[in-house]
């Protein structure tokens, strides 16, 4: 049995200690907003937050998680109200939306250590997500808009 | 919250017609040319087969059902913003529905040549009219008024003269006792409220929370989940196995070899189920596979292109189209330019990976999954499983994703197949690697244009084609031109260059391909249009008053019009890197300006993109733009970032690490424009990829003099 935080919610898992937190979250845990898209930390839509960290829940073991707290994509927000949420829906940035989760999940963390990101923050902090859809230009400019949002919010 | 009730409702299916609701849809009647329109009521449809492609239930519910997949790109959003439109009723009141594989009540489902709007839109206005036509008529007979001084809105009938107001709810009981008018009139686009503005999609909110819910998200009750093991080199046979070390990691089950059915091929597999994706992988892993592979080493890429190359020098082929006399005017030319171009082998790599999970009982089958033909599905498992289609349920998920690959038959086969083995539910994933590694993929192909230029003017134009034709997987192509050869060519060029062909070389290669994206248009378009740039060059005039030239259409001119105007063509100075590209696909006409510029470090980075594109009437500008922004950014990556190779039979592509992705970094910025007019609808998802290469080598070959020719290119080393 492995102790596991997900969402503010304990688990104990009866799993194999080697297996990806990606499997656990789906197979197990039955939460099925993080991704599996590549296997191998190439592509990003596995991306969930390790103790307020994106990390690659495909890469990522069971083990390495023990005792620690994790947030996946439905736990972000209570309604669907992170400012990058907000965002995501008002520029309309989803085509199939499967990466989507994990385009999210990364810009949380950028936002949270960046409040004013640049396009070259951008760049970089998002280049491990591969959007097939290809909608960058819309997950750009949606950053842009959450983090005015994020700003704003902050000034109330 | 309303978004979220939407969202968790979009999964509930209409199971049963209990109740009385007014539904309208249309009858395919088998063998009939023109469906009927027919309307029922949910009580009494004796005798006829309905869908309820719209539903209102007396509680005033309305369920619109979408008949195509949702890929990505927008039918979830489309269908319905149509069908609001004339039935009168608010996109936020209702709810969205995948229909399920059946052909004989929606048509054609298969969610491919961009076909959703273009193919539907008429028949859909038709029908929301007509609805909300018996409601008004059942409203005013309820009143004893005459249905001239009712009126529609808002999923309400109001009489105007009393302001006296019925929901739709309340008239659906004797709505659906009436006959559907014959001719309902339909609104002007001037009247639209819905249709043509940029309402955000419906299908947002529930990715962004991760609720929406994907094939591989699909979980049944006792489901198993299975991996394949499969050939490394292509169709290679299972000799034996071993299965011990497989059966011993935990949570593994069972082991068995299984062959899947793709037209008229098979591939072995060797299926590992277990209890968890992670277990039958591992279990997958332990595998010890024996393939009889031989026969496939020969294919190796290098000897494709050579091959084609050989056949275009030495082959007329099979003639496509012929106008005029393009080798006698060839013969008599003094400036002419003859050159080959190469197009990659691509795969679709849809960000969700094919997966499929299926039950199969001596009774009945049913199938969850991203699919994008369910109707092709239906009728393909019907068919291999002897099971009468009334008995099988193909059920679409949204897809991660599609591309045309989804519309491939062999997964869904396959997952059947496993089911029938195991008598249990199960899902299966592919690979990444797998989804790489086993194609079926776009076929490369190789062009050769000849031209000539005679006073200024094009007197001839001759293009042959070599390579796979995607006609393959149903038997040989040979004897028969590809009929997609001129595909993406605009035609107007028709009616002002005299001397023109096309024709086809075919080549024969047991490699599995299928459409791609904008199929044949992506890689002709490449051809068809550098070609004109060259011939533009040789003939010493500008590119875009080139095409103005010969495209005398009046939408063509329009639309030249309209990129000379938004990409400031006019003042841009000589050899600052702007290069064009006009294409034609699935009835829309696409032309887009690149600009290039080198940077610091004296690389070439792409400055801007500007689209125009005429699709004619249409649904979502927002969703149009967003089709065209990602088009581009699909078409960048085919032309400059990955291509599938072969070396002795085997894809030496993996997974992202080697078949590389454009990244954030990577995506330009696209301006899209959309011509307005009220001609028919012309696709949208796939017309924008087409015209993005050559618009980018010209821009190369503008701002360096380097003509790009092969595909892809490496854009750091021009």
């Amino acid at each position: 049995m492995i102790n596991i935080t997900v969402n503010g919610q304990h688990h104990e898992v009866d799993a194999d200690p080697n297996m990806p937190l990606l499997w656990v979250i789906r197979d197990i845990l039955g939460l099925t907003g993080t991704k599996y898209g590549c296997g191998a930390a190439q592509c990003g839509a596995c991306t969930i937050h390790l103790n307020g960290e994106a990390v690659r829940s495909c890469v990522t073991k069971l083990n390495r998680a023990a005792g620690q707290r994790i947030v996946t994509i439905e736990g972000l927000s209570a309604n669907n109200d992170h400012p990058l949420q907000l965002a995501w829906n008002e520029m309309n940035v989803p085509q199939c939306g499967y990466c989507q989760s994990g385009q999210i999940m990364s810009g949380a963390i950028l936002l949270r250590e960046n409040s004013n990101p640049s396009d070259q923050d951008i760049d970089d902090a998002m280049s491990g997500n591969i959007c097939r859809c290809g909608t960058y230009q819309r997950i750009r400019a949606a950053i842009h808009k959450a983090a005015a949002m994020q700003t704003e919010g902050a000034k109330l | 919250m309303e978004t979220n009730s939407i969202s968790r409702r979009n999964f509930l299916r209409v199971s049963g017609l209990a109740g009385t609701a007014l539904c309208l849809g249309f009858y395919f009647p088998a063998n009939a040319k023109n469906e009927e329109l027919i309307a029922a009521s949910a009580e009494g449809q004796s005798g006829f087969e309905f869908n309820a492609w719209m539903r209102i239930d007396t509680d005033g519910k309305v369920t619109l059902t979408d008949h195509r997949a949702e890929m990505g790109q927008g039918s979830y959003q489309s269908v319905p913003q149509i069908i609001a439109e004339e039935l009168e009723v608010d996109l936020k009141d209702i709810n969205v529905i995948f229909a399920i594989g059946d052909p004989d009540k929606y048509g054609s489902q298969i969610t491919g040549g961009s076909s959703t709007i273009r193919g539907s839109y008429k028949k859909l206005l038709n029908l929301s009219a007509t609805a909300r036509e018996m409601l008004i008529s059942a409203a005013a007979n309820k009143w004893g008024v005459p249905a001239s001084e009712c009126y529609a809105q808002s999923g309400h009938v109001i009489h105007k003269p009393s302001g006296k107001k019925f929901n739709y709810g309340e008239l659906v009981t004797d709505a659906s006792k009436l006959s559907p008018p014959k001719d309902v009139k339909l609104k002007n686009i001037s009247e639209y409220k819905l249709i043509r503005k940029p309402l955000n999609r419906l299908d947002t909110p529930m990715k962004t929370n991760g609720e929406a819910i994907f094939g591989l998200d699909k979980k049944l009750p006792g489901m198993l989940h299975a991996a394949v093991e499969r050939s490394p080199r292509l169709r290679g046979k299972v000799k034996s196995f071993d299965d011990s070390a497989a059966l011993k990691v935990p949570g593994v089950k069972k082991v068995f070899k299984i062959q899947m059915m793709v037209f008229n091929t098979t591939r072995d597999g060797v299926v590992v189920i277990a209890n968890s994706t992670w277990a039958a992988m591992q279990g997958r892993k332990a595998l010890r596979v024996e393939w009889d592979d031989s026969g496939f080493e020969h294919v190796n890429t290098a000897d494709i292109y050579n091959a084609h190359e050989e056949l275009l020098k030495k082959e007329e082929g099979i003639s496509h189209k012929k106008q005029g006399d393009p080798d006698g005017a060839l013969a008599k030319a003094t400036r002419q330019i003859d050159v080959i171009y190469q197009t990659p082998y691509q795969s679709h790599a849809a960000m969700e990976p094919l997966n499929c999970a299926a039950y199969y009982q001596p009774d009945k089958i049913e199938i969850w999954g991203p699919i994008q033909a369910p109707d092709w599905v239906l009728n393909d498992i019907s068919t291999k499983f002897k099971m009468p289609k009334d008995k099988v349920v193909v059920n679409m998920t949204f897809l991660g994703g599609g591309f045309g690959r989804k519309a491939f038959l062999d997964y869904t086969h396959e997952v059947v197949a496993i089911s029938k083995e195991i008598g249990a539910p199960v899902q299966v994933v592919w690979s990444r690697e797998d989804d790489i590694k086993q194609g079926p993929y776009r076929a490369g192909i190789s062009y050769r244009g000849q031209g000539a230029i005679e006073n200024g003017e094009i007197s001839t134009l001759k293009f042959k084609m070599a390579g796979q034709n995607i006609d393959h997987w149903n038997g040989p192509a040979r004897g028969k031109a590809n009929g997609s050869t001129s595909e993406g060519f605009l035609k107007p060029y028709y009616d002002s260059i005299k001397n023109i062909s096309f024709a086809d070389v075919p080549y024969e290669m047991p490699l599995p391909n299928m459409w791609w994206r904008s199929v044949y248009a992506s890689t002709n378009g490449f051809a068809y249009e550098s070609f004109m740039n060259e011939m533009a060059v040789l003939a010493g005039q500008d590119q875009l008053d080139f095409r103005r030239k010969y495209l005398k259409d009046e939408r063509c001119q329009r639309l030249i019009d309209k990129m000379e105007e938004v990409s400031g063509w006019k003042s841009r100075q000589k050899n600052q890197g702007y290069g064009v590209a006009i294409t034609e696909c699935f009835e829309t006409t696409v032309g887009q300006i690149v600009k290039v510029s080198r940077n610091a470090e004296g690389k070439v980075k792409i400055d801007k993109v500007w689209a125009v594109m005429d699709c004619g009437w249409y649904v979502n500008p927002d969703i149009i733009r967003a089709q065209v922004e990602g088009s581009v950014v699909m078409a960048l990556g085919a032309a400059t970032i990955h291509e599938i190779t072969f070396k002795n039979g085997l894809v030496e592509q993996n997974n992202f690490y080697d078949y590389l992705m454009p990244r954030m970094s990577d995506a330009p910025p696209v301006e899209v424009h959309i011509m307005e007019n009220t001609a028919d609808a012309g696709g949208v998802g796939e017309p924008g990829l087409p015209p993005f290469a050559p618009a980018l080598t010209d821009a190369i070959y503008d701002l360096t003099g380097n003509r790009i020719r092969k595909l892809p290119f490496n854009m750091n080393a021009v």
